[in-house]
């Protein structure tokens, strides 16, 4: 046995997992593909975010709120590990409401959302929203366009550089002595005496457990250790602009300004389009929206836009699960990488260090999606 | 620190640069008028404020970057000087609206 | 006769052809497929037809011509017969993107979507074939100061000339490897330009690889002319050669310039650095369309992937020109002729008995214009350590800033490529994506991880490949499908807004 984990997969949560399991004394290497896999850990948006998450799952709810709670943990532990700067800031986020339709659809959404069972828990921080009308969305937001219906905003949400978590995890594990190593697709995982055995083109590795955190490439490799992660297409486009001097401080749920000054402006979800080619029709229609939240911003360059693929189950929601026929093998599969980047530094290593994830995560079981038709 | 050769006879053209009038000539770039104006440094990055000026003059290094009439962040190199035109420093990043 | 395109409104919504870049390979491909009866828009950012070569050649005066020889004088008869051709030509416009036609918008008939900027207005053109003849620029030059005002690039002292008849009126120093370094010392010694010097860092043992090519370099046309102009300018300016390590200094500007040669070091007061080392394609539109690419070692630069009529792997898209790898005007002319005739070929203008008996003589002409470029490649190959610097303090990425220490201290994270590196550090997303910092910044990697470059790849790149703005892009083409997956429904006149049905992404 090399390691006492292999984590699978190089992206965001195959490294904040990994860093997690360091801490908790585990020997720990990562194995990940090339520059150029499919790596939703380059194309996040930054949003550490929970308010308008989890209708349809007060666990999932709940699980984004306790992690945007920890991200303060984890922004400090991380600077002072390395001395990078993950630039979290939770000021509150607006989900900007463009017409009133929109802002009709989304009173109703967190109203269902807020009276699902289930959403309080002891030491989880509580759900907190305000509607603001067009009036107090532009005294709070003065920027913004005249035509914005309103805005949702919520305390608990904020924002990160998202490409200097991803530096910074990767700089702690190596100062860590954990083993990181790229361009080792895996293409087979077996459980033989005693340990598993994780192989790929002339390599092979051994250890007593295994965390598949490969994103969308957990789905072929799930089966191997009795584990299912079954996921829907989702690919979103992100553009982004030249520098920019600060014009705005908050998260909003689909615009935001990093602290370099460039501003990302998303987001699309498109099932059947499977290349990573920007959109013409899509790009427009995120300009436009963008210019109808932020008018200011009309001559603004863009100088990238790219487009990813995200992580996303059947139902939206993670899947954390451990094997019943190989326990020591577990699996993570979810978006919004950077809102659960602390819990899964900070929670979910322990439970797989101990061997088993917690009750309350039982309902992130893919067997969820098992459920046989009704007859 | 560029001087122009005696057989060239383009007409004149004048400008301001940070409200100094100017003079070019007809079909230089802006790029080109400032630098026969003696000025090599146009431009403070947007990351540390240290002084930039043009390096290609073909349009691909995107340091000759200069506000023109208000508008932020054009590349001085592609734009023809005209009449009158208003040609400043870029100091940092753009500000956003500034140009209506 | 040409139709001059004033404003993104006099833009046909489709052509048979759209060529990008007015240079030797855009014109004569341009002009090769309208003989044809292709219908072809040409696209170009500058002012004028001529690409960097032949800058300005048309209002060009005998004083000019006479400064900068006769290979510059040549471009003035291929613009005058693009002036004769039924072409459009759209001058000062950008074209930012280039790909495959877009699933809803492009369900005509044509493969290929061109996305282009004109007077700030950006429009979609769709085009049944593209050729890209986006010519080369110069390589990056690293080494310490060489991003303070007062150092530019050998190429931009030629547009200076060229374009606006500036020379340069102080103490001028210029550095590197490369004909076009000494062509440039000629021109501007001609024009009476005080050069303190050319600091000449071809390293010694190119010698080495570039000897078994000196026949039949000395046979081709360069010899003769490479000789005259470096005795030429042997005899009126200090050639410092062997140089090993170049450092700039000012305060402010440019001052002076220290170089080392083995042990010892000159200190070369000076108020104008000129530098050069060679060129590289001008790849970003290629690789943002898509297209296939290839480290080239001869050349130490990623050149795209293409057979022998230009084709590149993305169908309909051919690449022309130095843009395809380093060949020169008068071959590139020929490549941009023979893509030209390859698109009428493709559209059924000519037959396949045509096309062959072109394609032999195409052969030739292509042959003999690529005679001796061997020797020159090898000859002027820039040296290791002035392709990836020693210093850590020395900027890669000029527009972030980026020092070869920090790309240093990532790529010892053991970072799998340059796309990783990019994201770690922000090393190529400046708005010249890449276009100065990427064969640094590939090149250290691979120095670091001991690997071929080739084996470390380049840069994902993606339109717009120049900058855009919202505004502009705001006003392309909207589709319902598009406002649902980015809005979640589409809002109607009447109170039910039309939902999309999909998955909840909570």
């Amino acid at each position: 046995m090399d390691y006492d984990v292999i984590v699978v997969g190089g992206g965001l949560v195959g490294v904040s997992i990994a860093w997690g399991l360091s801490k908790c004394g585990q020997r720990v290497a990562i194995v990940d593909e090339g520059d150029l896999a499919n790596r939703a850990a380059r194309a996040n948006f930054g949003l550490v975010w929970s308010s308008s998450k989890g209708l349809g799952s007060a666990a999932y709810s709940r699980w984004s709120r306790t992690s945007t709670a920890n991200w303060h943990q984890l922004a400090a532990e991380l600077k002072a590990e390395t001395g990078i700067d993950t630039g979290f800031v939770q000021s509150g986020g607006f989900s900007i409401r463009l017409t009133p339709t929109e802002l009709e659809r989304g009173i109703a959404s967190m109203a269902k959302l807020a009276g699902q069972p289930g959403m309080d828990a002891e030491g989880t921080p509580p759900l907190q929203y305000e509607i603001l009308d067009q009036a107090e969305t532009r005294r709070r937001l003065p920027l913004v366009g005249e035509t914005v219906a309103g805005a949702i905003f919520s305390p608990l949400d904020g924002h990160a550089n998202p490409l200097r978590l991803f530096a910074g995890f990767h700089k702690a594990l190596k100062q860590r002595g954990v083993h990181y190593f790229p361009h080792r697709k895996t293409t087979a995982i077996r459980h033989h005496a005693g340990a598993f055995e994780v192989t790929g083109e002339g390599w092979r590795l051994g250890a007593g457990k295994v965390v598949l955190a490969a994103g969308v490439g957990n789905t072929a490799l799930a089966p191997m250790l009795g584990l299912s992660v079954p996921l829907l297409p989702s690919r979103g486009q992100i553009i982004v602009t030249e520098r920019l001097k600060p014009f705005l401080s908050h998260a909003t749920g689909y615009l935001r300004q990093t602290d370099e000054g460039s501003v990302l402006i998303g987001e699309s979800k498109e099932a059947t389009i499977d290349h990573q080619r920007p959109r013409g029709p899509i790009t427009a229609v995120l300009a436009e929206r963008a210019l109808r939240t932020f008018p200011l911003l009309r001559n603004a360059k863009a100088v990238r836009i790219w487009a990813a693929f995200r992580v996303v189950t059947p139902d939206g929601y993670p899947i954390y699960e451990q094997s019943e026929r190989f326990p020591g093998a577990f699996a993570c599969a979810c978006h919004s990488g950077v809102t659960l980047a602390a819990n899964h530094a900070l929670v979910l290593p322990r439970q797989i260090s101990a061997g088993a994830l917690s009750e309350d995560l039982s309902v992130f079981h893919s067997r969820r999606f098992h459920v046989p038709a009704a007859v | 620190m560029f001087r122009r050769l005696s057989d060239r006879n383009e007409t004149s053209v004048s400008f301001t640069f940070n409200g100094v009038p100017t003079m070019a000539r007809r079909g230089d770039s802006v790029a080109a008028a400032l630098l026969a104006a003696g000025h090599c440094g146009t431009r403070q990055t947007p990351v540390s404020g240290a002084a930039r000026g043009p390096y290609c003059m073909m349009g691909v290094c995107f340091e000759c970057l200069v506000k023109i009439d208000g508008w932020p962040n054009r590349q001085a190199c592609l734009t023809t000087v005209l009449e009158g035109m208003r040609v400043e420093t870029q100091d940092g990043a753009a500000v956003p609206g500034q140009k209506e | 006769m040409i139709r001059n395109i004033q404003s993104a409104a006099d833009l046909a919504p489709a052509y048979d052809l759209v060529v990008v870049g007015a240079g030797p390979a855009g014109l004569s491909a341009a002009v090769e497929a309208s003989a044809h009866g292709l219908t072809v828009l040409l696209a170009d950012e500058n002012e004028a037809p001529g690409g960097q070569i032949y800058r300005s050649v048309e209002r060009a005066s005998d004083a000019d011509l006479a400064r900068m020889g006769p290979d510059y004088a040549a471009g003035r008869m291929l613009i005058e017969r693009f002036r004769r051709a039924d072409v459009s030509y759209a001058n000062r416009a950008t074209v930012w993107n280039v790909g495959p036609a877009d699933e809803e918008t492009g369900a005509g008939a044509h493969a290929i979507e061109v996305g282009i900027s004109l007077g700030g207005i950006a429009r979609p053109i769709a085009a049944h074939r593209v050729i890209l003849a986006t010519g080369a620029l110069e390589r990056p030059f690293p080494f310490p100061g060489w991003t303070m005002p007062g150092v530019m690039t050998a190429g931009a002292a030629q547009i200076l000339m060229k374009s606006s008849g500036l020379v340069p009126s102080g103490r001028t120093i210029l550095a590197g490897t490369g004909p076009l370094l000494y062509l440039l010392a000629s021109q501007l010694l001609r024009a009476g330009v005080s050069v303190t010097a050319v600091v000449d860092t071809t390293p010694v043992e190119n010698w080495r690889s570039a000897l078994p090519h000196l026949l039949r370099f000395a046979t081709s046309p360069y010899a003769l002319k490479g000789l005259k102009l470096l005795l030429e300018v042997q005899r009126r300016t200090r050639v410092i050669r062997g140089v090993t390590a170049l450092e700039a200094f000012g305060s402010g500007q440019f001052g002076a310039l220290r170089v080392h040669r083995s042990n010892k070091s000159l200190h070369i007061e000076g108020d104008l650095l000129l530098l050069h080392q060679g060129i590289a394609p001008n790849l970003n539109l290629s690789l943002a369309a898509g297209c296939d690419y290839v480290w080239d070692e001869r050349l130490a630069a990623f050149r795209p992937n293409v057979d022998g009529r230009g084709a590149s792997s993305v169908s309909g898209v051919s690449i022309a020109g130095d843009a395809a790898g380093i060949v020169g005007a008068v071959a590139s002319a020929h490549q941009g002729e023979f893509a030209g005739l390859s698109a009428a070929l493709d559209l059924n203008r000519i037959g396949q008995g045509v096309y062959e008996q072109r394609r032999a003589q195409h052969a030739q002409k292509l042959a003999r214009a690529l005679r001796g470029r061997t020797f020159i490649d090898h000859r002027f190959r820039p040296g290791k350590t002035f392709r990836v610097p020693e210093d850590d303090g020395t900027i890669i990425c000029r527009c972030e800033e980026i020092t070869a220490g920090k790309l240093r201290e990532v790529a010892a994270l053991g970072v799998p490529g340059p796309n990783q590196m990019k994201a770690f550090t922000r090393c190529g997303m400046g708005p010249c994506q890449g276009r100065l910092c990427g064969l640094t910044a590939v090149e250290l990697l691979a120095q670091c991880r001991g690997v071929p470059p080739g084996e470390v790849g380049y840069y994902r790149l993606r339109p717009p490949i120049k900058p855009v703005t919202l505004s502009e892009l705001a006003a392309l083409p909207h589709t319902e499908a598009a406002t649902i997956a980015v809005a979640g429904f589409v809002e109607r006149a009447h109170d039910a807004a039309q939902d999309a049905t999909y998955g909840s992404h909570q």
